[in-house]
């Protein structure tokens, strides 16, 4: 037997990974470890290397260079059908020629288990679908062909899982309760989860730890507050959330924060938040960080303060209000503030836009319009 | 009245479809079609079985015969020619199951690995098809020039002392049966390419991905998934296989050793004139085939082609 039937998650590490196709590469000096039973999010847009990550675990792809290992031991030579892996396919990829039943016992069948039919109802039940086992793939709807996918894979215990932007497909509402069903299967059934997605809320909603991705490489990793409170690089702070970037040299430097200029403004950060202290810098702040202020406020040492600006633009979302302020020779700057009745701005109004240093974040590089 | 649905927008959304009107257009329609069914399908098909049934005239001159109900003509040619009956199945299967086992690889590269490369596709398919731009017999009679007795072939062959210095190819089971095998491998490629074009091969990377090694991925996944091109790729091949007469003939790849259904057919209805053997031969070996079919398709669990 190739694996054993384990019931445990296994850790994950990809050491040194680079996978070239012709024309391009794919992924470049990929490292990453995912320790047994977490649920571990890689998240990027399409063409970031994510979905080439995952078949590389899988098999489906070998890497040009690097090793992978699973469990502590190495599998970059193995066989597809020799890992310890199970895939959730963003097509779901289910057998349309057996029923939905023999599609969940199939890898049981192959690894010649037990009981392959019993222990493929209890993986129907664990996806509440137990009374469609006798139909075809095709007869079911999205979402519970996308749950016997999860069945399929699941039933077989693998130490690890892979899940292929596997709701995708799903319309808002069936991707929420989905969502919310998967992490509380994983936590059930105890297993290592990497999931594939694009879905930036989704990734913060369910991982524990999420991998931001851009152009074959990882841009940061980290528990989804910890990545949207201090996103390391533009492409972070642009991809997951929105932020406003603010960019100048450094001016003044203290014990515990630094600031830049800016069109005559002073904008500072903590030192501890910033990942370059030197030269031409961005400083950002999330627009729900920010406060409008219809009056100018008293100045501060602890607040960051911008203004007057024309409001340009207000949208209301229900929860909040997002305001669209173009402060002079700063540009736009977008303010949320929630909605909590009582908002007096109005369009045109000018308004002065204030948030704590504290909530100020230093990036590590500039936008790609800036130059250095 | 047609034209009414498209003359307006959206305030004509609630126009109704004329049911006896578009009863009257369907029927007028498919008119053509049944006339044509009822004038070269179900007229000869009565004619052949009435012809089936005929006794010899009165005047017991050769070749004239009047109406009868002789059932006995067809245990008279089950009796005569059942070894050309039984030779036509075996030749049938064979060649059938040759060209599946050359034509699924072929279809497989076809199909599959030569998605990559749209060009090389389209090139590997037109030269299946390209035999058809040369007429049937010429190909078939050049095949019996390559392989006649004096022919480089066989006299290598009998040099090797893999056949005996009186012993020839051409008129052997084995020639008809190479004959019928390349004559029909396109009919057998072809709808397997079908079947394997449409092939998801994410279904494939699932199986592998579900512990199942690339034998048993071919077994469990791709073989079942392309089971209807098998089958029709199957159905096409022996049905017309069964019928032949050209490569069995004596004039062609065959010898009086090899003759099949449709040779016994043509020298019945030709050469001596015994119309009522030569019919009941045809629906014999019509109805033969249509029984072969029904099991096979229900056996293999397809019966959406029928």
């Amino acid at each position: 037997m190739a694996t054993d039937f384990v019931a445990r998650g296994s850790d994950l590490d990809l050491v040194g990974i680079r996978k070239e196709f012709p024309g391009f590469t794919a992924l470049d000096h990929l490292d990453l470890h995912i320790p047994a039973g977490e649920f571990f999010a890689l998240l990027g847009p399409s063409g970031c290397g994510k979905t080439t990550t995952l078949r590389l675990v899988a098999g489906l792809e070998e890497p040009t260079t690097g090793k992978i290992l699973i469990g502590g031991k190495d599998v970059t030579a193995s066989k597809p059908h020799e890992r310890p892996v199970n895939t959730v396919f963003q097509s779901y990829a289910l057998f349309p020629h057996m029923s939905v039943l023999e599609n969940v016992a199939f890898g049981l069948r192959q690894r010649k288990i037990e009981d392959p039919l019993k222990r493929a109802e209890e993986a129907l039940a664990l996806v509440q679908l137990g009374h469609l086992a006798q139909r075809r793939p095709q007869q079911l709807s999205g979402g519970q062909q996308q749950r016997v996918a999860l069945a399929r894979a699941l039933v077989n215990r693998p130490s690890l899982l892979l899940l292929d932007e596997p709701l995708g497909a799903l319309d808002l509402k069936l991707r929420r309760e989905m969502q919310i069903e998967l992490k509380a299967i994983q936590m059930e059934v105890g297993l290592t989860f990497l999931h594939v997605t694009h879905d930036q809320e989704e990734a913060m909603d369910m991982a524990d730890t999420v991998a931001v991705m851009n152009k074959g490489h990882i841009e940061q990793m980290g528990a989804p507050e910890a990545l949207y409170d201090r996103p390391h690089t533009v492409f972070v702070a642009k991809f997951l959330g929105q932020s406003n970037l603010f960019i100048g040299d450094v001016a003044e430097t203290s014990a515990n924060s630094l600031s830049i200029e800016v069109a005559g403004y002073k904008i500072s950060v903590p030192k501890d938040r910033a990942e370059k202290h030197t030269g031409k810098i961005a400083i950002g702040v999330r627009p729900e960080k920010a406060d409008l202020h219809q009056q100018k406020p008293a100045p501060s040492s602890s607040e960051n303060l911008i203004g007057p600006g024309e409001v340009l633009d207000i949208r209301f979302t229900g929860v909040s209000n997002q305001f669209l302020v173009e402060i002079p020779n700063i540009g736009l700057v977008t303010v949320f503030e929630q909605n909590e009745g009582n908002s007096t701005v109005a369009l045109g109004d000018q308004v002065y836009v204030s948030w704590k240093v504290d909530h100020s974040f230093g990036l590590a590089d500039l936008p790609d319009s800036v130059e250095e | 009245m047609a034209f009414a649905a498209f003359s307006g927008g959206s305030e004509k959304s609630e126009y109704k479809v004329p049911r006896k009107n578009s009863t009257k257009v369907a029927l007028a329609l498919l008119l053509p079609g049944m006339i044509y069914l009822a004038l070269f399908f179900i007229t000869p098909l009565v004619s052949l079985v009435a012809t089936s049934l005929e006794v010899p005239d009165a005047s017991g001159e050769i070749g004239r015969y009047q109406y009868g109900f002789e059932i006995g003509n067809y245990w008279y040619v089950i009796q005569t020619y059942w070894p050309h009956i039984a030779r036509s199945f075996v030749y049938a299967l064979a060649a059938t199951i040759l060209s599946l086992l050359i034509s699924y690889p072929l279809a497989y590269f076809i199909g599959v690995r030569a998605r990559k490369w749209p060009l090389i596709q389209k090139l590997a398919l037109a030269l299946v098809i390209a035999p058809f731009f040369i007429s049937f017999l010429l190909r078939t009679f050049a095949w019996k020039q390559l392989f006649s007795n004096e022919s480089w072939i066989v006299t290598t062959l009998q040099s090797l002392h893999i056949l005996a210095p009186d012993q020839y190819l051409v008129g052997t089971d084995f020639m008809v049966i190479f004959g019928l095998t390349y004559n029909f491998i396109p009919f057998m490629t072809l709808p397997l390419y079908t079947a394997l074009e449409r092939l998801d091969l994410r279904l494939l990377e699932a199986g592998s991905d579900l512990y199942a090694t690339p034998a048993k991925v071919f077994r469990k996944v791709t073989l079942p998934i392309t089971m209807p091109g098998i089958i029709s790729g199957t159905l096409m091949t022996f049905i017309p296989i069964a019928g032949d007469y050209i490569n069995a003939s004596r004039d062609f790849l065959g010898s009086s050793g090899t003759q099949m259904i449709g040779n016994v057919v043509e020298t019945n209805f030709l050469r001596i004139n015994d119309y009522p053997s030569a019919s009941a031969l045809s629906v014999l070996l019509m109805a033969a085939i249509l029984g072969l079919v029904v099991f096979y398709v229900r056996r293999s669990g397809t019966e959406d082609l029928l």
